[in-house]
């Protein structure tokens, strides 16, 4: 589904990513580490098309088409989501108003018939149980005075109506205790599908406890410079980052 | 669209072709200002004697006067003596299908959702005879006559209703109120005449509509509504389909009286009116006068416009509040864009004890757009318990574009409650963006950001006219971020 071959970032001048590459295929759940400063954000950025990162180098296969040509509305309606790190927050713009607005533009996309507010209703009221939802918080504007975890909560929720091929869920366990994160993971776990591919980052291997990933990549400098089972986020959750980076070196 | 509404809208409409419906040879005045063309257009229209008394003594007091320079605009001075004060509309050149008409002009209708048959209407093209029915429109004006409500053309309210006209007619904007007030009332052509008796609520929103009227809005207008005693009516002005005119300068009067004790007048705007062209030339200078008078107790008289269009408009809707707790609104969403200037904003007279107002001013700038809000609360000695709050909100896409804010406060006593926050924010590329990962397109992005800004101004407008407010915020501002 996914191909990132040799790719290269930088933002402003500065190389964030020098070469990355990795395959992802429908139905696999990646996880992404790496410390701090490694590119992990960037590469979700590259992915999702914001203009703040240029790419110098490198290609992206999705679906077969190239990836780094589209527009980031196009290769959303083409199925691809970003779960936000830091979601944003569009004041006096209603929740349900701004999902509808989006489910219906990939709808279109798709040559399918946009859902009137009922339809559009009962489809959101099936989902937000699976994040266990109030629906007060959908009548409430786009993420203004959520909290952290209604912040991330959302997301997934936003996930769960538009129904992406491929998800990239940039550190979706940030700022969430436990309980909340673990609401997150069942809702990350219930998408789980054979027509779906995801790529979780974090830095923590607390989330992957609860998303349990297919494969584990360790991203440093700007580079994949490990691979592996789910038993290499362990390895690296008792040994740190250290050894990989000083190995690397 | 409600039937009820749209159906107001055809009558409205015959009203005004009513006004003009006699053809009259060399009906063009020369260019020019001076007493005798104030004569000849009192005779043209067949006015009664106080009138004309009235135009000249307005006349006489322009001469004296100077065009204001306080506000934040910068024009070319305006040639008073350019500009023909009386033309007889002409009927609009007939097409006979929409292939004949500028595709520019109807991708914006497109844009609008504006129907198929109200596209032909707009832009002149024969309209089948169903649609134009002359039948529903007599029903409509029928029923509103059976209640008394007078709704008609200002030229028809002088013929047949002297009387209120002579008592009402500038008793809210006196003639001498100020530069452009003078000028119209010694020049003005027509415009609307509305009275609510005692106890009637106007079971429809009465609109001038100049979207279907299409031409013939006049340089200079004028507008009389009352409302007597326990009385209601919303009205609506403007429309959200783009308005192009040959005349440059428009100097409305706009007076409301709330006259009666709980008597209620909502008053509606959508201006789109031509704004010039990407470098700003050309565009409508809209100076209008706009004040209400709250004279009966716990009478209310509430405001609302949205101005997306004109080179420059200078506006601001005021209330007098006289009648102890007499309430006063103003909600207002101002956009300028490309080379747009707008100094809007509100006054509001604390006369009465317990009186209240509320201002909610939205300001949007794009481009080079510059927005200023200016506005007034004035509490006067004998309005105890008075209050006020005001909100002025601005909100600019780019860099290159202004805000600017202006509250005057004037508060004499010491029992009044005054209240002003204020707030200036950009549009974040981060806001964009998201919007756009999630499948939304930049212009619908910044459609749906500026929209979530506006609710609580659109909220207050009747509900159809807010559904075309906000597609219009979203056409007026493609290609402003980019």
């Amino acid at each position: 589904m996914l191909t990132i071959f040799n790719l290269h970032a930088k933002v402003e001048d500065k190389p964030i990513l020098n070469g990355v590459s990795l395959k992802v295929k429908a139905g696999e759940v990646h996880a992404i580490m790496g410390p701090n400063g490694s590119g992990k954000s960037t590469l979700a950025g590259v992915l999702a098309g914001r203009d703040i990162y240029e790419v110098t180098e490198g290609d992206v296969l999705y679906n077969g088409k190239n990836l780094l040509e589209m527009e980031p509305e196009e290769r959303a309606r083409e199925g691809v989501f970003l779960a936000f790190q830091y979601p944003v927050e569009i004041p006096g713009v209603s929740n349900t108003y701004f999902l509808k607005a989006a489910l219906n533009a990939i709808r279109k996309h798709r040559g399918e018939p946009e859902l009137d507010a009922m339809e559009f209703l009962e489809l959101v009221r099936e989902k937000m149980k699976l994040l266990r939802m109030d629906e007060e918080l959908l009548k409430r504007p786009v993420n203004e005075g959520f909290s952290g975890g209604e912040k991330k909560r959302n997301e997934i929720f936003q996930m769960a109506v538009l129904e992406p091929k491929l998800a990239i869920l940039d550190e979706t366990d940030s700022g969430l205790d436990i309980d909340a994160l673990k609401i997150v993971a069942d809702g990350v776990n219930s998408l789980r599908d054979p027509n779906r591919a995801m790529l979780v980052i974090t830095h923590y291997q607390r989330l992957l406890n609860f998303i349990v990933p297919d494969k584990v990549h360790v991203l440093a400098g700007g580079r994949i410079v490990k691979s592996g089972g789910k038993e290499l986020a362990l390895k690296l959750e008792k040994e740190g980052y250290g050894w990989i980076e000083n190995g690397h070196q | 669209m409600s039937t009820a509404t749209s159906t107001i809208q055809e009558f409205a409409n015959r009203e005004y072709r009513h006004g003009f419906v006699t053809e009259i040879e060399a009906d063009t005045l020369p260019p020019g200002l001076n007493e005798d063309v104030i004569r000849a257009i009192s005779e043209k229209k067949n006015e009664p004697k106080f009138l004309l008394e009235w135009r000249l003594k307005a006349y006489r007091h322009w001469t004296k006067m100077k065009e204001p320079k306080w506000a934040n605009v910068h024009y070319p001075p305006v040639d008073f003596n350019a500009i023909s004060y009386y033309s007889a509309p002409k009927p609009k050149k007939r097409l006979n299908s929409l292939t004949e008409v500028d595709p520019e002009l109807l991708a914006t209708y497109e844009k609008l959702g504006i129907s198929l048959e109200e596209q032909k209407r707009l832009s002149g093209v024969a309209v089948d005879a169903v649609f134009d029915s002359v039948s529903v429109a007599t029903t409509f004006k029928d029923k509103l006559a059976e209640m008394g409500i007078i709704f008609c053309s200002f030229s028809e309210a002088v013929q047949k209703h002297p009387d209120l006209v002579q008592q009402y007619l500038g008793s809210v904007v006196p003639p001498t109120d100020n530069f452009y007030a003078a000028l119209n009332s010694a020049v003005f052509s027509d415009g609307s005449f509305c009275y609510i008796p005692r106890g009637v609520r106007c079971p429809m929103e009465l609109s001038t509509y100049f979207r279907i009227n299409a031409a013939n809005t006049g340089q200079f207008e004028r507008t009389l509504i009352i409302a007597e005693e326990d009385s209601y009516v919303s009205y609506l002005e403007g429309c959200t389909a783009p308005m192009r005119d040959e005349n440059q300068l428009h100097a409305a009067v706009v007076e409301l009286i709330a006259a009666g004790d709980n008597a209620q007048i909502k008053y509606s705007t959508v201006q789109n009116w031509y704004p010039g062209d990407k470098e700003g030339r050309g565009g409508i200078y809209n100076f209008v006068t706009k004040r209400g008078a709250c004279r009966g107790r716990r009478s209310k008289i509430s405001w609302t416009q949205v101005e997306t269009g004109s080179a420059i408009t200078w506006k601001y809707p005021s209330c007098i509040l006289q009648g102890d707790e007499s309430i006063g609104e103003f909600y207002s969403v101002a956009l300028t864009t490309n080379y747009q200037q707008a100094d809007t904003g509100t006054k509001m007279i604390h006369i009465g004890k317990n009186t209240r107002s509320t201002i909610v001013s939205k300001g949007i700038s794009a481009g080079h757009g510059q927005n200023t809000y200016r506005g007034l609360v004035k509490i006067m000695k004998g309005a105890a318990n008075a209050r006020n709050y005001s909100q002025c909100d601005s909100l600019l896409l780019g860099d290159k574009c202004g805000a600017h804010t202006f509250p005057y406060l004037e508060v004499r006593n010491a029992s009044a409650k005054v209240e002003h926050e204020a707030t200036t924010s950009k549009i974040g590329e981060d806001q964009i963006f998201y919007c756009r990962q999630r499948g939304i397109s930049v212009e619908d992005a910044i459609g749906l950001i500026v929209n979530g800004f506006c609710k609580e101004v659109f909220r207050e407008l009747p509900m159809e006219f807010a559904v075309e407010a906000q597609k219009l915020l979203g056409v007026s501002l493609e290609g402003s971020v980019g």
